[in-house]
C-alpha cells in the first residue's frame, strides 16, 4: 500500500467517524467537535491525493486546504458563538426540536 | 462511549448513511489513477513569473489570489457575526495569575513575535506566509487576553477597526490598483510582483491575528477612545 | 519505503483514528476537547509526513492553537458561566 492511499483511507476514516458523531448526537458542542474531525478528514483526503506524483506535491490542493483550514476556523468560531445564546436561550446548549 | 440518540431505529439509519459513505469515498479514492501530477509541472514552470520562490504562496497569492481574498472577507464577516450576538466578558471570575504563567507570558509574548514577522518573511522562499504568521500572532494573542487582558485593552475603537479591516482592505486596494493599471484585477506587474505580495501579506498578517484574538474573545469589546 | 517510514505511518494513522474516536465519543466532553487538541498536534505531523510544511505550520497553530482555544474557551462559558455573563442582557 503506497504512503498516498494509506493517509487517504485514514482521511476517510476521520470522515466516518465524525459523520457519526454528527448524526448521533443532540450536545451542540459534540456536533461542533465531529463537524471539525469531519473537515480534518476531508483536508487529510485532499492533501494525501495531492501526494500522489514522485516529485513535489501538487501545490493548489495544498493551497485549498490552506484556505479550507482558517474558513472552517471562522465557521467554529461564529457557531461557538450561536451555541452559547442557544443556551442563554433554552437554558441547555441543545436545539429545541431535539430536546424531546 | 457515549451515543445521544438512542432510539434503535435512528442508530440503524446512521450506521447505514455512514457505511454507505465511507465506502463510496473508498471506491472513489481507489479508482484514482495513482501517479497524477496534477497542476505541479505548470506551476514550477510560471514560478519565475510569480515574485516569490514558493510554489504554496505563489499559488495562493498569485495564481488563486481571488481566493486568498475572499477568504480574509470570510474571516472578517465571521467577526462581524461574532460582534453582532452581543458584547463580551472575560470568562473566568478568578484570573489566571501565578508565578509561572506570569513569567511565561511575559518571555514568550516577544519572541512569538519575533517568530511571527520570521515566518512571515520566510514565505516568499520556504514554507510560511500570512497565515501562519497570523496564527501565531493570534496565539500569542490569547496568552496574552486570558493572563494580562490590559496590554492588550481591547476597545471598539477606530484604530482597531482599522487594523481588524486592514488585511482585506489593502487586498482590495491592491486588488482595484492592478484593474486600473492592467485591465485585468489582481494581475500583477511582474516586477513588482513580489513586493505587492509582502505587503498584502504584511497587513494579512496583522488582520489575521487581531480578528482570530477577537473571535476567541466571542463578542464586541467596548466602545473605546476614538469612537 | 523502508520498515521503519511503514511502521511510523502506520502507528500514526492509528493514532490520529483512535484520537478522533475520543474526540467524538467520549463520556466527558473535556476529554474529548483535550483528543481534538491532540488530534491537530499529530496532523501537524501526518502533513509533514505529507510533504506539506505550510499546511503542518497552519495546522499546528490554527488546528491545534486556535480550535483548541475556542473550544475550551465554549467550554468554560457553557459549563461555568460567570455572574456578569449570567445577569447579562441579550442583544446590543
Amino acid at each position: 500500500m503506497s504512503q498516498y492511499l494509506w493517509y487517504a483511507l485514514v482521511g476517510t476514516g476521520l470522515f466516518s467517524i465524525g459523520l457519526l458523531g454528527l448524526i448521533l448526537h443532540r450536545h451542540l458542542l459534540r456536533r461542533m467537535l465531529a463537524l471539525n474531525v469531519m473537515s480534518t478528514g476531508v483536508f487529510m483526503i485532499f492533501v494525501a491525493l495531492a501526494n500522489r506524483n514522485s516529485a513535489l506535491p501538487d501545490p493548489v490542493p495544498l493551497a485549498m486546504v490552506l484556505t479550507g483550514l482558517v474558513v472552517s476556523v471562522s465557521a467554529t468560531a461564529l457557531g461557538l458563538v450561536l451555541i452559547e445564546k442557544v443556551q442563554r436561550q433554552h437554558g441547555t446548549p441543545v436545539l429545541p426540536e431535539d430536546d424531546a | 462511549m457515549v451515543i445521544e440518540r438512542y432510539r434503535p431505529f435512528t442508530v440503524m439509519v446512521a450506521v447505514v448513511v455512514v457505511t454507505v459513505s465511507t465506502l463510496l469515498l473508498v471506491w472513489a479514492i481507489g479508482s484514482l489513477p495513482p501517479e497524477s501530477p496534477g497542476l505541479s509541472a505548470q506551476v514550477s514552470a510560471n514560478l519565475i513569473n510569480s515574485g516569490v520562490q514558493a510554489e504554496v504562496t505563489a499559488v495562493l497569492l498569485n495564481f488563486r489570489g481571488y481566493d486568498t481574498l475572499l477568504e480574509v472577507s470570510v474571516l472578517l464577516t465571521a467577526l462581524l457575526g461574532v460582534w453582532y450576538l452581543g458584547p463580551f466578558h472575560i470568562t473566568s471570575d478568578t484570573p489566571v495569575r501565578g508565578l509561572v504563567m506570569d513569567n511565561m507570558v511575559r518571555f514568550l509574548t516577544p519572541v512569538m513575535i519575533l517568530v511571527t514577522g520570521y515566518v512571515l518573511w520566510l514565505g516568499s522562499h520556504a514554507a510560511g506566509g500570512a497565515f501562519q504568521a497570523g496564527a501565531l500572532l493570534a496565539g500569542a494573542g490569547v496568552l496574552v487576553q486570558v493572563v494580562r487582558p490590559e496590554w492588550l485593552a481591547l476597545r471598539d475603537s477606530r484604530t482597531f477597526r482599522g487594523l481588524l479591516i486592514a488585511g482585506p482592505a489593502v487586498f482590495v486596494l491592491v486588488a482595484a490598483g492592478m484593474m486600473l493599471l492592467s485591465g485585468s484585477m489582481l494581475e500583477y506587474p511582474r516586477e513588482h510582483a513580489g513586493s505587492l505580495i509582502l505587503l498584502i501579506e504584511a497587513a494579512s498578517t496583522l488582520s489575521i491575528a487581531a480578528i482570530l484574538t477577537m473571535l476567541f474573545t466571542g463578542g464586541r469589546p467596548h466602545p473605546g477612545a476614538g469612537n | 519505503m523502508t520498515l521503519m517510514e511503514y511502521l511510523f505511518d502506520g502507528l500514526l494513522g492509528i493514532t490520529l483514528i483512535w484520537l478522533a474516536a475520543r474526540a467524538v465519543f467520549a463520556q466527558s466532553l473535556f476529554g474529548a476537547i483535550l483528543s481534538f487538541i491532540g488530534l491537530g498536534m499529530l496532523m501537524a505531523l501526518a502533513w509533514v509526513r505529507l510533504s506539506a510544511p505550510d499546511v503542518a505550520l497552519a495546522e499546528a497553530a490554527l488546528g491545534g492553537g486556535v480550535t483548541g482555544a475556542l473550544l475550551l474557551a465554549a467550554y468554560n462559558r457553557l459549563h461555568h458561566p460567570t455572574s456578569n455573563q449570567m445577569n447579562q442582557q441579550d442583544g446590543h
